[in-house]
């Protein structure tokens, strides 16, 4: 164990955790401004109260991925400051970018919505979440487009042992960045989306079995939760296999730890699970060309040797396999129960009482709202694994072709240090993850706040332990 | 001016602005505890920094971002030579930010004391933790370390009451005033002990002890108009001397901002560096502008019943907006 070990470790740790929270900032961030708008449109009330329910968890959320999101800007050059010397004049831009455009948006606004509710005029206080959404959604390009850059370098040349950019366009536009931004994008939206799946299975069997019938708010938040679900799955699985005919032309040892192909191969077969295969499908995803050849793992090893020296090219194959078939598994589990619900809730058509035909969404069946509950752990598991898939399968390069792991670490950073830094943060994230899953579980159970009844009476302290009105402080 | 100058003084610009505006939104947590006494007020003296310490708190993700863009060789050997200090700066900012964002989200009294000791501890470390580091960068002793730290935070708190008195009415809005000048006792000291250290540190011409001696003048007359009662003029003065603190600190590093290594060769390539001037000259404005409303959307001053919990929907409501669910 030496400090490049525990860095990684750090890194891992802190990234993965990182993004727990990143997706439902994105996704549940655009719910709540879809919820707002919706009330702002049709003036119905049950629109507010979502609003202001699903607004509350979305904060409670928000702030982790702020606080978690600092650590990762300085830990470059904490723990990588080779690599930070090297990348820093392409990489850095697009962080810069991110902070300049994106997070000064983002934050501001937020701000702005959280404290503007009885200060600004109803047009302006929505035009603010919508601020701070695209602030969110314009943060991710220019992160994924750092990202992807490391994967795929573009626009840069190498003098005196740094990358130098020479086409900014190159790096914003990179072939690897335009498939990565809307697979993540959107699997950020399919995690939010069966956050709230969850949670409107838990309200509508809760208050089923209290009060005999759920209010129908909660039919209506989770229709639209499964709409938002079942496209951004659609998207997914489209970004997915724009990404991985990239990997076949630009990563060929993550495609082949990926599948665990060990020599170059004409129509190649898919691995589902180990021993179960389908023939030529492997050939079909990567080229879209059923005898195509597709490279295996150890002979990119022998061609990695001749053209750069040395040395082990060959990432972590079980981890890197395992994480393509929960990704793939669990994504396309999170899509189908979303088309299954949708399909379960469509409208039917009702007489009323004067003879009328209306048109309304069908009841949501017991087990179909028990079935919800999972929506919360599928499509997280599914969006972490794909990050191991796509981070742990460009080992041992930090920047493919250019920079190894190994040479990105800083130097002058003890292993005590490092070691320091990553108990810190392991104990602190520990704690906090517990305690932001007690909170918003407790919100959850509490359900919206009760609507103060006019004319209101103004209590120094919330109406009652548990559920504080308030988005504020 | 060449672009590494021009991006050099931008970077100063940044971590200026970073130290002037979460410099008072740090003064308002570490204080909290002497600001207010019960819930409402601290309620009353959180809101004052509730709408915009998360955007204050962007101005150090966009300097540190802007010197891994602008400047590799600073931000990857500063961040790594002073690795320990930071980490403590992070786990701070950490606690603070879910204190701030949880503390109204909480179920009992006792959950939110946890909240408001992590503010506490989260504004009061990180502002001595940033004169420390910028004071030990320059004097390379411990010692300059803690007068740098000391200085950071006195002058933090001070700022911080003198927000608090600009922003409130009422028993905090005197509270704040009396605080600041007891802070003062302790601010005045520090600063005579740090501020000459700075243009002392290395040979950097005359800039530095001018602005050094700005911003002894800044903290003095900041003091002075406490005492008179000319909250706004303080608050401003105090903002001033942050700055004027900043300039003289960023006049010292631009010679080598770090031992061994100049400006010119800690800085990206040309074509990156005209890419970021470009950005910056088009966002800029932009986040200056927008920044400035949300200032100018909360100026009014926060009494007790504002901040008591109320429901929330926009100021103006659309027509027979009736409760149909």
């Amino acid at each position: 164990m030496d400090a490049l070990d525990l860095a990684r470790w750090q890194f891992g740790v802190t990234t993965v955790y990182h993004f727990l929270f990143v997706p439902l900032t994105i996704g549940l961030g655009t719910f709540v401004a879809v919820l707002q708008t919706a009330w702002h449109r049709t003036g119905r009330e049950h629109y507010l109260t979502l609003t202001r329910f699903f607004g509350r968890l979305f904060l409670i959320n928000f702030a982790m991925g702020v606080v978690t999101g600092i650590v990762q800007e300085f830990q470059f050059g904490m723990n990588w400051s080779e690599y930070s010397r090297f990348v820093g004049d392409v990489f850095g831009a697009p962080l810069a970018m991110e902070a300049l455009l994106a997070f000064f948006l983002e934050s501001t606004f937020l701000g702005l919505w959280i404290f503007g509710w009885n200060r600004l005029p109803r047009r302006v206080h929505l035009a603010t979440i919508w601020a701070a959404v695209i602030g969110s959604n314009l943060s991710a390009y220019f992160i994924l487009a750092a990202n992807a850059w490391m994967k795929h370098p573009v626009g840069y040349e190498v003098v005196d042992g740094r990358a130098r950019m020479t086409d900014i366009w190159a790096v914003l536009t990179n072939s690897t960045a335009l498939a990565q931004v809307p697979h993540v994008i959107a699997a950020s939206f399919a995690v939010a989306g069966g956050f709230v799946l969850a949670v409107c299975g838990y309200r509508i069997l809760r208050e089923r079995r209290i009060a005999g019938i759920e209010a129908g708010m909660w039919r209506s938040a989770m229709r639209g939760a499964l709409a938002m679900t079942a496209i951004a799955g659609v998207v997914v699985a489209a970004s997915g296999d724009a990404s991985a005919r990239l990997m076949y032309e630009q990563q060929p040892a993550k495609l082949a730890a990926a599948e665990g192909l060990r020599h170059d191969r004409a129509a190649a077969p898919f691995s589902i699970v180990p021993g179960v295969e389908v023939p030529g499908l492997l050939s079909v995803l990567a080229a879209h060309d059923a005898d195509a050849t597709v490279q295996g793992i150890e002979d990119v090893q022998r061609r990695y040797e001749q053209r750069f020296g040395p040395g082990d090219y060959t990432p972590n194959l079980p981890l890197v396999y395992w994480s393509f078939r929960v990704m793939i598994g669990f994504g396309l589990a999170t899509t189908g129960l979303a088309l299954l619900g949708l399909w379960l809730t469509r409208a039917r058509r009702i007489r009323g009482p004067g003879g009328a035909a209306r048109r309304t969404a069908r009841p949501v069946p017991a087990w179909f709202a028990r079935l919800c509950l999972l929506a919360l752990p599928l499509p997280t598991a599914a969006s972490i694994a794909g990050w191991l898939l796509a981070e742990m399968g460009r080992q041992p390069w930090t920047v493919m072709g250019e920079l190894l792991t190994a040479a990105s670490v800083s130097p002058g950073v003890t292993l005590t240090e490092v070691a320091v830094s990553l108990t810190v943060f392991t104990l602190l994230y520990g704690a906090l993850a517990v305690a932001e899953g007690v909170l918003l579980a407790r919100h959850v159970k509490a359900g919206p706040a009760p609507e103060p009844a006019p004319p209101r009476e103004d209590a120094p302290e919330p109406a009652a332990p548990g559920r504080p009105a308030l988005l504020m402080y | 001016m060449d672009l590494v100058t021009v991006w050099f003084v931008l970077v100063a610009v940044l971590w200026t602005g970073y130290f002037v505006l979460e410099g008072f939104d740090f003064g308002v947590g570490a204080l909290l505890p002497l600001l207010a006494r019960d819930e409402a007020e601290r309620r009353q003296v959180l809101a004052t920094i509730g709408p915009v310490w998360d955007g204050n708190e962007v101005w150090l993700i966009t300097a540190v971002g802007a010197m891994f863009a602008a400047f590799p060789g600073w931000y990857s050997g500063l961040l790594s030579a002073w690795y320990l200090p930071l980490l403590a700066v992070l786990a701070a900012l950490i606690v603070r930010g879910v204190g701030l964002e949880w503390r109204g989200k909480v179920g009992s009294a006792r959950e939110r004391a946890l909240c408001d000791a992590g503010i506490v501890a989260g504004s009061a470390l990180p502002a001595a933790l940033w004169g420390a580091v910028f004071g030990g960068m320059l004097g390379g002793t411990a010692l300059a370390a803690v007068v740098g730290g000391a200085f950071s935070l006195t002058l933090a708190a001070l700022h911080g009451a003198a927000f608090v008195a600009v922003k409130t009415a009422g028993p905090v809005r005197l509270r704040a005033r009396r605080l600041a000048l007891r802070v003062a006792a302790a601010a005045l000291p520090a600063a005579l002990a740090a501020l000459p250290a700075i243009p002392a540190a290395r040979e950097a011409g005359p800039l530095p002890h001018v602005a050094a001696g700005a911003a002894t003048a800044a903290l003095a007359a900041a003091v002075a108009l406490v005492w008179r009662r000319r909250e706004g003029a303080a608050f401003a003065a105090t903002a001033a001397a942050i700055a004027c603190t900043a300039a003289a600190l960023f006049g010292v590093l631009w010679r080598a901002p770090l031992p061994g290594l100049t400006v010119a060769e800690a800085a990206s390539g040309p074509y990156t560096l005209t890419v970021l001037t470009w950005i910056a000259a088009v966002a800029l404005p932009f986040v200056l502008a927008y920044q400035g409303w949300t200032y100018w959307v909360f100026r009014a001053r926060l009494t007790r019943a504002a901040v008591a919990p109320q429901e929330e929907r926009p100021a103006t409501r659309r027509g027979a907006a009736g409760r149909t669910s």
